[in-house]
């Protein structure tokens, strides 16, 4: 059976300005949201608080439940209905700082137990995080994701074209810049993780920036879109009002590898398609038929994991569910963004903007967006398709710059 | 046959038989005993949101038990000055982990000096001056290395206490584990009453004898007329019939007469007349060398027995006690009585510990997430599965073969390795169900390309498979390596999730390039097809 025909040609690469509204228009509903909402909406994990599930024998409502917790300080609580059953189970939540939370549990089943009888009432489940775990838990999160981005980066800005040694620097400038950001954050006094976030937007910067300078086209594109699917994924998130947990970190990790996992698949395809081709070949036609070819894999793939991913946030219980919602819409963003953003976006990106030959191609980029791509593999003796393009290109320091290039 | 093609065999089997024998225990009931003698036994270790239980990271108050040790220290000065013969205004534990002493003369000043050097070397002069009268005022203070050492060896103790009580509690496969910061995470896998631990675990049981002072008045004493010496404390009473509670005020020397560190036992007991359950204590030699010092020098006075602060009662000493027992009365209900016997025997704790963070999961919830675990992965299996098979029909199977292995392999793993299995765990595998077909669908589409420029079946295979695997591979570091940071970062259940995903995506490259591979090199030898159904 086939979805796709092999001779299909879909013209992605033609849509690519609506993609970009589109995302654009994504991005910035992800930023109102948060500046409307004042931020990620923290759960208890991180902001500090309780989170009681209870069952209760029979229907009971949430304004009710309220009243009877009111004794004991949480009449402010959010009180929802939970799970499938009528209106027998609940989520109590309250986040309120002035809570003394020792032994907040155990009033909290002590009321509720006087209010609805000793036999109807089971507290299934109880999440108290005190706010010096909250602090610490946000640290941790927002580390784990410094740590991933700053991996990931060095692994895809070697990977791609194999320069490795183009990597190590990469790694050694981050870590470098890293520790500047991290000496200014001490001397001016750490606020609650807010210095983390400074190093991941440090590293962010320095990464595009540095993928620019050394002409790491695939690798620029890659981070591109993997900040592309997080900010859409989490602002999706926030636009649902739904709670940033340490589940949602998972989620927003496994997100950023599955949104790169479909970039290098379509990125090998194109490269291996400009080889072939030998880089006469127009690249946004290449960029087109490449994504076009991969399509039929991105939709089984996309295809299979939804169809998982759904299954686990439909029947998987409401303990799981936001975690399988956020996985969801970051493989529907991930996906979408493989193919109207990552490849597309290697066409802005042209090529000859290393530091050593910026004005030339200043000259030249804006003329010229579909540019032919560069020789991806300095490794290989100068092929004839190199020489080719380079006498396309014409001028007599072409080669000194060829050399120096490597 | 494809050159290694035996060896290659070999080993898959050998990888496949071996993740069966893991996983034949997770599976079955109770394992023969020539199974556990010779194979693995263990069952996959599921985690406490999966089977039920508790979570929590306590932390123990050292700066109290260094002020404790001061306090304790500013007691033991006065008799020791008294020995030494030094006059001074009774030395008082002040903020700061200091000690504040007020010299009568001057000559006196050089003896303390000399007493602090050989019996208190941790304490040193913080500042000393002349008071208009003649007198002196001298602070002591703790060194910091020494509040270091207090803070650590009150850390320790803590997290042995805390062992001790757990296991009297009768829990099994508890864990105790010390984290950073003099904090201490203690989980207890299907617990049925969470707030009993709590309340067991988090009780200081700082047991204390301190003599009662008849002389003042306890109903009309205030804060302002309490004799020098003294100290206000309640007792409290519980009302069998009603369940009130009431308090009633006693005044007692603020000198502990007896700790309750020199307990050897203690076990409940009933009252042969009420028939109420009381706390019997045995002592050890000097302890209750040292009660009976106290009881016959005090007949007929009444000696509070205070646990964390509280009276539990105050009883009249009717006669000297030398046989180094005592009993500890209250309206205790069997099931406090047992607890208090429980701390009493474990040791006190050697400062108070704090709540940080508490996780509990009622074992019906657990079990309602592994049934909608399994059967949400069970769905989507079968989905994918269904979905693979129709689309590639017999390259499908093998597909599907190799998603199957996937499964049992890293249930297997998990098994062998004792990892533990949590909800965002399953999730883990599920997300592995829809992910690991990538790799076969990134070979098939690939086959299919080659066929459709001509070439034979075999030729197809070999190609397809060569140019995807780079790629996969590649691919697939990308979430590992997100898997393996959030591994190293995540706590509890959400590392469950991390583990699944590594494990997953290693299990999907072995299933579903290898061992794939060698399906098809098999089918394309014994039946040489001319067309690959594909």
């Amino acid at each position: 059976m086939e979805l796709i025909k092999p001779d299909v040609n879909i013209n992605f690469v033609g849509q690519r300005f609506k993609a970009f509204i589109l995302s654009g228009l994504l991005i910035l509903a992800t930023v109102v949201s948060l500046l409307l909402h004042g931020g990620p909406n923290l759960g208890i994990d991180f902001a500090g608080g309780i989170l009681v599930q209870v069952r209760f024998s029979e229907s009971t409502d949430a304004g009710a439940i309220k009243k009877a917790l009111e004794p004991i300080g949480m009449g402010q609580s959010l009180v929802q209905s939970f799970g499938g059953e009528g209106q027998k189970e609940f989520l109590i939540r309250d986040e309120n700082q002035g809570l003394k939370l020792q032994g907040l549990s155990d009033r909290v089943r002590k009321t509720l137990a006087a209010t609805y009888g000793q036999d109807k009432v089971e507290v299934r489940r109880v999440e108290m995080v005190g706010p010096k775990v909250g602090a610490d838990l946000r640290e941790k999160a927002l580390l784990a994701i410094f740590y991933a981005i700053l991996l990931i980066v060095v692994y895809i800005s070697g990977r791609f074209e194999h320069k490795w040694g183009l990597a190590a620097i990469m790694a050694a400038v981050l870590v470098g810049a890293t520790l500047l950001v991290e000496a200014l954050i001490t001397a001016a006094g750490d606020q609650e993780g807010g210095g983390i976030v400074w190093l991941i937007i440090t590293s962010l910067v320095v990464t595009v920036g540095l993928c620019w300078l050394l002409k790491l086209r695939y690798a620029l594109g890659a981070i591109v879109a993997l900040i592309h699917d997080v900010v859409i994924t989490v602002g999706v998130f926030s636009l649902l009002d739904k709670e940033f947990t340490l589940a949602t970190v998972a989620a927003l990790l496994t997100i950023i590898g599955y949104s790169l996992n479909d970039t290098i698949i379509v990125y090998d395809r194109i490269r291996e398609n400009l080889k072939r081709a030998g880089r006469q070949e127009d690249l946004g036609r290449t960029i087109n038929s490449s994504v076009n070819q991969t399509l039929s894999r991105t939709i089984l793939t996309s295809g299979t994991t939804l169809v998982v991913l759904l299954s686990l946030y439909i029947l998987g219980g409401g303990v799981i569910q936001d975690f399988a919602l956020a996985l969801l819409i970051g493989v529907v963003v991930g996906t979408y963004s493989s193919v109207f953003v990552a490849s597309p976006i290697l066409l802005l990106l042209p090529e000859g903007t290393t530091v050593l030959t910026r004005r030339r191609s200043r000259a030249a980029a804006p003329a010229r967006p579909a540019a032919p791509a560069p020789a991806p593999e300095p490794a290989v003796p100068v092929s004839p398709a190199k020489q080719a393009s380079a006498r396309k290109r014409k001028g007599k320091k072409k080669s000194s710059r060829k050399r120096r290039k490597r | 046959m494809p050159k290694n093609f035996a060896l290659k065999a070999v080993a898959v089997a050998a990888v496949i038989i071996l993740a069966l024998v893991y996983l034949v225990p997770t599976l079955g009931g109770k394992m023969p005993t020539w199974w556990t003698s010779y194979l693995p036994a263990e069952k996959i270790h599921l985690g406490l949101d999966l089977q039920g239980g508790m979570h929590l990271i306590l932390e123990v108050e050292t700066a109290k038990a260094v002020s404790a040790s001061v306090e304790r220290t500013s007691q033991e000065l006065i008799r020791r000055m008294r020995e030494e013969k030094i006059r001074a205004i009774r030395p008082k534990a002040e903020p700061g982990n200091r000690i504040s002493v007020t010299l009568l003369h001057n000559s006196d000043r050089a003896k303390l000096e000399d007493l602090v050097k050989q019996s208190y070397p941790d304490y040193g002069v913080d500042s000393a001056r002349t008071l208009d009268d003649g007198k002196i005022a001298l602070t002591l203070k703790l060194s910091a290395a020494a509040v270091k050492h207090i803070a650590e060896q009150a850390a320790t103790q803590a997290l042995e206490t805390i062992r001790n009580r757990v296991d009297q509690f009768g829990v099994s496969e508890p864990e105790i584990l010390p984290q950073a910061d003099g904090r201490i995470l203690v989980q207890l896998p299907g617990i049925k009453d969470p707030q009993r631990a709590v309340a067991l675990i988090g009780k200081t049981a700082q047991l204390e004898f301190k003599l009662v002072d008849d002389d003042a008045n306890p109903a009309t004493v205030t804060k302002a007329t309490l004799p020098p010496g003294d100290e206000l404390l309640y007792l409290y009473r519980r009302d069998r019939a009603t369940g009130r509670t009431s308090k009633e005020p006693i005044v007692v020397r603020r000198r502990v007469a007896m700790t309750g560190a020199n307990i050897t036992d203690a076990r409940v007991q009933l009252d042969s007349q009420y028939n109420e359950p009381y706390v019997s204590i045995a002592f050890d030699s000097r302890g209750a060398r040292q009660f009976g010092d106290i009881t016959s020098r005090n007949v007929k006075k009444r000696l509070a027995i205070v646990l964390d602060g509280k009276v539990q009662s105050a009883p009249v000493i009717q006669e000297a006690i030398t046989g180094g027992e005592a009993r500890i009365t209250g309206d205790f209900t069997m099931e406090e009585a047992r607890d208090l016997a429980v701390v009493l025997r474990s040791g006190a704790l050697p400062a108070p510990v704090k709540i940080l963070e508490e996780r509990t999961v009622g074992p019906s919830l657990g079990r309602d997430s592994i049934n909608q675990g399994l059967t949400s992965m069970l769905v989507g299996f079968v989905l994918v599965v269904l979905f693979i098979l129709i689309y590639y029909r017999l390259a499908g199977v093998v597909a599907n073969l190799a998603l199957l292995l996937n499964l049992v392999l890293i249930t297997a793993v998990l098994s062998a390795f004792q990892a533990t299995l949590t909800l965002p765990g399953i999730a883990g595998i599920i997300l592995t169900i829809g992910m690991a077909v990538d790799a076969n669908v990134l070979i098939f589409e690939r086959v299919r390309e080659e066929l459709r420029l001509g070439k034979t079946p075999y030729a197809a295979v070999e190609a397809g498979y060569g140019k995807a695997t780079l790629t996969i591979l590649d691919a697939n570091i990308t979430t590992l390596i997100a898997a393996l940071v959030l591994f190293q970062f995540g706590t509890g259940a959400i590392r469950g999730f991390a583990v699944t995903l590594s494990i997953g995506i290693a299990s999907s490259l072995f299933t579903a390039i290898t061992f794939t591979r060698l399906l098809f090199d098999l089918y394309l030898h014994l039946f040489r097809p001319k067309r690959l159904l594909i």
